[in-house]
């Protein structure tokens, strides 16, 4: 299967592309906030709620079995997903956000000590920044953050050894940057981590659904993404952690499923995956998940990384040549993303504007508020991508562009 | 292309955005306040020179989208002279008229903003330099934000 997907056609998967916003044909390019879902997984949730509904891992009856049985399907088929070596690996979350605040709270209480150093990025999103200064906040450990260049959204990989003292014990880095575009490269970070004994943690809700992962081949140890950024529904993630590390951690959330025995004054709890995910979990989360998966590996990752790739650089293309425009991220290699802003106009008034031709973008910091500092930055624009995106529609984006620095007499 | 978007942009609030009044800090003021919105990280301040009841003089910096630059603006020149009264009751007035799209009384040139109503979205936008104003004629030593407003 080396042939191009008919993209087209998989665009008439996606019932909610085809309708008029403000009179005219939607141009969705707010893919990077939350991806639109496929029939197929739209199916899968109503399939599961009219047939088989039920209670997992507690009924002996006919619908928990099927229920069960689809929740752990999906874990296993996010495991193959991100070639974790085991579905006692995965772990169901609320999505990427609940991932980080699960592995900075059980494996940060456990090990950081006053003067530990947790080891971020500038350019992390706010989920991989918070959970950890709530944590140093409560263990006496401190946050220290690897630069970055400038507009160009790369991280300046000079400052990393003198970065990487022996406090650090955590590295924690975003793979694909939302508000810049980047794709750090996050094997040889973590390689350099490991070898000085440091656990690392990959935030992948950028990366997972857009370009074949292999968290095997990253080296990290700890891997999040989100379910609803890969056409899959809000409300269920991943996160994968190795499994040594696992189930060694303390629980999570104290409740029912993830304990062995419960007496009146203390409970032993069960391994890795049950033991952090207490009470009723999001159900039908992953059997949604599991379709979209299913139907994202279908067409391959790496082909929709390629059509990614090809509409951002297009799009920048296009964007550079107009007069006065700022652009963020790098001029090469970017994933399917583009940021920037137009002089003298507030990315908000962009996106009103855009809105109104029907073209959905993102305008404000991304959750990125400490890069946009950084960069003398209130706000950005961005466009971002995804394979049922057409050339055509980034036409049309550029032509309302156009328009919006007319409107504001450019 | 964007003709229907007139209600919102109406050329006096373009104008503004473009060219804002009163823009600068003021080093006689014995009032300020900062605005914030979270949402979208925007801020703004507001300086006041109050002189017993009265707004003597009254100016902003900050960086904003069109919408709440252009109120900054004309909320500095509208209140210019005026007292705190008149400040709080024009408060009121638009606070109503950028929610609902009508107002009790006349606002003059703030009338503009009216067409804000149908863009639930920037409602914040209009109204943040009036919350930093309100927030300086009670001396808040916090910033104010806009996160109690209805989105
Ligand atoms: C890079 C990155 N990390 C983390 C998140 C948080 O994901 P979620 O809101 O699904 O938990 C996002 C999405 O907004 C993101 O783009």
């Amino acid at each position: 299967m080396s042939s191009s997907p008919d993209w087209l056609a998989l665009r008439k998967d996606f019932p909610i592309l085809d309708q008029k916003v403000h009179g005219r044909p939607l141009v969705y390019l707010d893919n990077a906030a939350t991806s639109q879902k496929p029939r197929a997984v739209i199916e899968a949730l109503v399939r599961y709620y009219e047939r088989d509904n039920a209670n997992v891992h507690r009924g002996l009856h006919e619908l928990s079995n099927r229920a069960t049985n689809h929740f752990e399907a999906a874990r296993a088929r996010a495991a193959k997903f991100i070639n974790a070596p085991s579905a006692d690996e995965i772990i169901f979350t609320r999505g990427t956000t609940e991932g980080i605040n699960l592995v900075a709270q059980t494996w940060g209480m456990k090990h950081l000590k006053p003067g530990d150093v947790i080891l971020l990025t500038e350019m992390e999103h706010h989920s991989n920044m918070v959970p950890w200064q709530m944590i140093a906040e409560r263990t006496g450990a401190r946050v220290a953050y690897l630069p970055v260049t400038g507009d160009d959204g790369l991280l300046d990989l000079s400052q990393l050894d003198s970065l990487l003292t022996p406090q650090v014990k955590m590295l924690a880095l975003v793979h694909i940057s939302n508000s810049m575009g980047t794709v750090n490269p996050v094997e040889a970070l973590c390689a350099r981590a490991r070898k000085k004994g440091i656990t690392t943690l990959v935030d992948g809700a950028q990366s997972a659904g857009h370009l074949p992962v292999d968290v095997q081949a990253i080296g990290c140890d700890f891997f999040v993404f989100s379910g609803h950024k890969i056409c899959g529904p809000t409300g269920i993630g991943i996160l994968w952690g190795r499994q040594e590390i696992l189930n060694s951690l303390p629980p999570y959330q104290g409740g029912g499923e993830m304990i062995l025995t419960v007496g009146y004054d203390r409970a032993e709890f069960k391994q890795s995956p049950q033991r952090f995910e207490a009470g009723t979990p999001d159900i039908s989360g992953p059997i949604g998940l599991h379709a979209a998966m299913d139907y994202l590996d279908a067409i391959g990752r790496d082909k929709i990384w390629k059509h990614d790739q090809e509409l951002a650089g297009y799009a920048y293309e296009k964007l550079s040549a107009f007069k006065g425009i700022r652009l963020f991220g790098p001029k090469q290699d970017r994933a399917g993303l583009v940021s920037f802003l137009l002089q003298d106009v507030h990315a908000h008034d962009v996106v009103t504007l855009a809105d109104r031709a029907g073209v959905a973008l993102r305008g404000g910091h991304h959750c990125t508020q400490p890069l946009m500092h950084k960069l003398g930055v209130e706000s950005t624009a961005r466009a971002s991508f995804y394979f049922y995106n057409t050339r055509a529609e980034v036409d049309v984006f550029i032509e309302v562009i156009g328009e919006i620095r007319k409107f504001f007499g450019q | 292309m964007f003709e229907d978007l007139n209600d919102l942009y109406q050329q006096v609030i373009l104008d503004h955005c473009k060219q804002p009044r009163n823009f600068h800090e003021l080093p006689s003021a014995n009032r300020s306040a900062q605005g914030r919105n979270p949402v979208c990280g925007d801020q703004l301040k507001l300086f006041l020179v109050l002189d017993g009841d009265t707004l003597r003089d009254i100016s902003f910096t900050g960086s904003g989208c069109c919408i709440s630059k252009a109120s900054a603006s004309l909320l500095t020149e509208h209140l210019k002279g005026k007292t705190r009264a008149d400040a709080e009751k024009t408060f009121a007035q638009v606070h109503e008229l950028v929610t609902t799209g009508q107002s009790a009384g006349d606002v003059g040139k703030l009338a503009v903003f009216a067409g804000v109503h149908k863009y639930p979205a920037r409602v914040k936008c209009a109204i943040l330099a009036w919350h930093a104003l309100m927030g300086a004629l009670k001396g808040d030593a916090e910033p104010v934000t806009t996160e109690s407003e209805q989105d």
